[in-house]
């Protein structure tokens, strides 16, 4: 990333925000219920997993309110899961959907995961926003508390981004690396405390969990602002935020170093 | 000042045997390539000068593509340079970018972004693009209900909106209908008199030898040549007929012009001459006059089947007439070796003044594309001039009969 990068960015703008629009108009387009899409999908999700795991699988959820607790675990949870997910999946395939402009028109390359991840946070923001909505009129809203939440979402961020991007360059070259990851991510959220507290893992299985998986801390990082209304074990944060560090170190390196091959390869 | 300099220029891309060869390639630490390159185009040197027209020429897969995406910066060379002022726009994929969904307007906006202009410029361009674009209320319409030709026209209206200092474009790029077509290239034309660069890819010879400075010619990933138009037209006609055991060469004529002589040499050109009523040889030709051209065929081989065939061009190169004894049924069968055959074709010679050259072919069947003897270019040049006839222009002379009445 040089000055002349970022100036190729700049010059750029408004090609990055037009095609976040586009991208948002032409998914509900055609639709008649338009954006309204984009809350309905996770709502169902959420009220799948609420019926399911609190009421015929009687989880229970240590504390709070009993009514609303586990809807608030499992939103906290699988919003922002949906936000990681989402830019995985499309980083891994950036390159290869949008092979036909790569191929044949010069232009930044670098804008394609800019608008890649603009689209993504702003889709999020919206149900993210639902939420909170829900979680003032319901009188669980943590106050100040919540603002924590920023510098967790900052590492999941840039976690998403770097395992997305590497991804993405490796998919161009191997495509079984795209293959096997979205079947990893299955493995990847039931192994990640969402849908469960960490509490119903054995003993033992607990700390092998938080040990590989760098989602676990952040995600339970989350639920500790959310639900319990407090603020996180920032030291928990560390592991991710040096795996973030590593993986977006990695992206920009297989990036810069590849970017005239992909052009070749795609 | 050259706006385009082009230095030991190279692209290989890279084929690896198997998948893992490139995983092997990746992860060794001693960085031994594992990869075959394959050379597109090889040490290719070149400058093009602010406002000049250059035509790029080749067959199918000689490197065209591969060296005008190294121009548009769309793919990186492997060895040496590009230089390049000012800002190119390449007509060679129009529409990219263009969503089916979305409006006439909303595509050229997003069309024009992709080709690094702001939305501001776009905004104030608009009008200009719809205007010259003329599909009317379409503009407001998706995309996916337009013609061809109408997203055609859309997509050359936003690419040439503003004048690029390059422009690439690719002569056999069909925008639309007639009209369009013509005003395309008017554009074209009137952005080459504003000083932009033209690089022209193309196969027509027309176009090139009336638009182009100078070509190149593209062979297998080299330049071939380079040079004046017209002769490296004439190189890249008698290279496509260019079949096994068959050469090319150049003779310069004593006149200075270089001559394209190839073929397979089974029967060759002896003697070719134009002669005047009396049966001299003549150089200089009056508008008019009966002329005969002679041409002496030397048989070196026994052939099935011979055709002798001309064509008069004037001094761009363009066609002015030509003909073959096979379209004139006198096509020879049986020919032995060591015979020598007199053609005559008499004609009146109704050209405009100026300078015009004979091209030469004996082949089989209609053309020389399927068994080439031998292609001789400029293998004679006469001048016509205007002695007692009254002053016109053209390249033809056709005497009207001129009946004007007065009420």
């Amino acid at each position: 990333m040089s000055i002349r990068h970022i100036r190729n960015i700049w010059q750029y703008k408004d090609f990055i925000f037009a095609s976040v629009k586009r991208e948002f108009q032409s998914k509900y387009q055609n639709s008649i219920l338009g954006a309204a899409w984009v809350v309905i999908n996770p709502l169902a999700m959420v009220l799948v997993y609420t019926v399911i795991f609190s009421q015929v699988m009687q989880a229970k959820l240590p504390g709070g309110n009993p009514s609303f607790a586990y809807s608030i675990y499992l939103c906290s949870g699988i919003f922002t899961w949906g936000l990681f997910a989402e830019i995985v999946g499309r980083g891994q395939n950036i390159f290869i959907d949008n092979a036909n402009i790569i191929k044949k028109l010069n232009f930044p390359r670098v804008t394609l995961p800019i608008i890649m991840l603009i689209s993504a946070v702003l889709n999020f923001m919206i149900i993210f926003g639902l939420f909170v909505v829900f979680l003032v009129f319901s009188g669980q809203f943590p106050g100040w508390t919540f603002l924590a939440i920023i510098p967790v979402l900052l590492v999941q961020i840039m976690f998403s981004m770097g395992l997305g991007m590497s991804i993405g360059v490796l998919n161009v070259f191997f495509r079984d690396v795209g293959q096997l990851f979205t079947i990893l991510m299955q493995f990847w959220f039931w192994l990640t405390p969402i849908i469960y507290p960490i509490t119903v893992l054995p003993e033992v299985l607990r700390p092998i969990v938080l040990n590989i998986n760098p989602l676990a801390p952040v995600i339970m990082s989350y639920h500790t602002i959310l639900v319990d209304a407090e603020l996180p074990d920032w030291s928990t944060l560390i592991t991710p935020l040096i795996c973030s560090i590593v993986l977006c170190i990695i992206a920009i390196r297989l990036f810069s170093r590849h970017t005239h091959d992909i052009v070749d390869e795609l | 000042m050259s706006t385009i300099q082009v230095s030991h220029l190279g692209k290989a891309y890279k084929q690896y045997p198997s998948p893992w060869s490139r995983v092997a390639e990746w992860l060794s630490f001693s960085g031994k390539a594992r990869h075959q390159a394959k050379w597109a185009v090889r040490n290719i040197n070149f400058t093009v000068d602010a406002g000049e027209c250059v035509g790029i020429i080749g067959t199918n897969g000689a490197g065209k593509s591969t060296l005008l995406k190294m121009v548009t910066g769309t793919t990186h060379p492997t060895t040496g340079k590009i230089n390049i002022q000012g800002r190119v726009v390449a007509l060679l994929e129009l529409g990219m970018g263009f969503h089916p969904d979305f409006t006439g307007r909303q595509n050229v906006l997003m069309s024009g972004l992709l080709l690094g202009l702001t939305e501001a410029q776009l905004q104030e361009l608009m009008p200009e693009i719809e205007a010259f674009a003329e599909i009317g209320e379409y503009i407001d319409q998706p995309v996916r209900v337009y013609s061809s030709g109408m997203q055609m026209r859309l997509a050359f209206s936003v690419a040439t909106v503003s004048r690029p200092d390059i422009l690439i474009v690719d002569e056999a790029l069909s925008v639309g209908d007639a009209y369009f077509q013509h005003k395309s290239f008017d554009r074209i034309r009137e952005f080459r008199e504003l000083g932009t660069t033209l690089l022209l890819v193309s196969h027509d010879k027309g176009a090139i030898q009336s638009i182009c400075d100078r070509a190149i010619l593209l062979d297998k990933g080299l330049i071939a040549m380079e040079g004046r138009p017209e002769e490296v037209m004439d190189y890249y006609n008698a290279m496509i007929a260019e079949r096994e055991n068959q050469t090319v060469r150049r003779e310069t004529t004593t006149e200075g012009q270089v001559q394209t002589i190839s073929g397979t040499g089974e029967a060759t050109i002896a003697e070719i001459a134009l002669l005047n009523e009396q049966g001299e040889q003549i150089e200089i030709v009056d508008v008019g006059q009966k002329v005969t051209l002679a041409i002496t065929a030397k048989v070196n081989q026994d052939l099935e089947e011979l055709v002798l065939g001309y064509v008069i061009k004037d001094r761009l190169g363009q066609s002015v007439f030509g003909i073959n004894t096979h379209r004139l049924q006198q096509t020879l069968e049986h020919v032995r070796q060591g015979e020598l055959i007199d053609y005559q074709f008499e004609f009146d010679a109704n050209l405009g003044e100026g300078s015009y050259s004979i091209a030469v072919a004996l082949h089989t069947a209609d053309t020389h594309l399927a068994n080439n003897y031998e292609w001789r270019d400029l293998a004679l040049v006469f001048n016509v001039v205007n002695v007692n006839k009254e002053l016109f222009v053209g390249v033809a002379w056709m005497p009207p009969k001129l009946r004007c009445t007065r009420e």
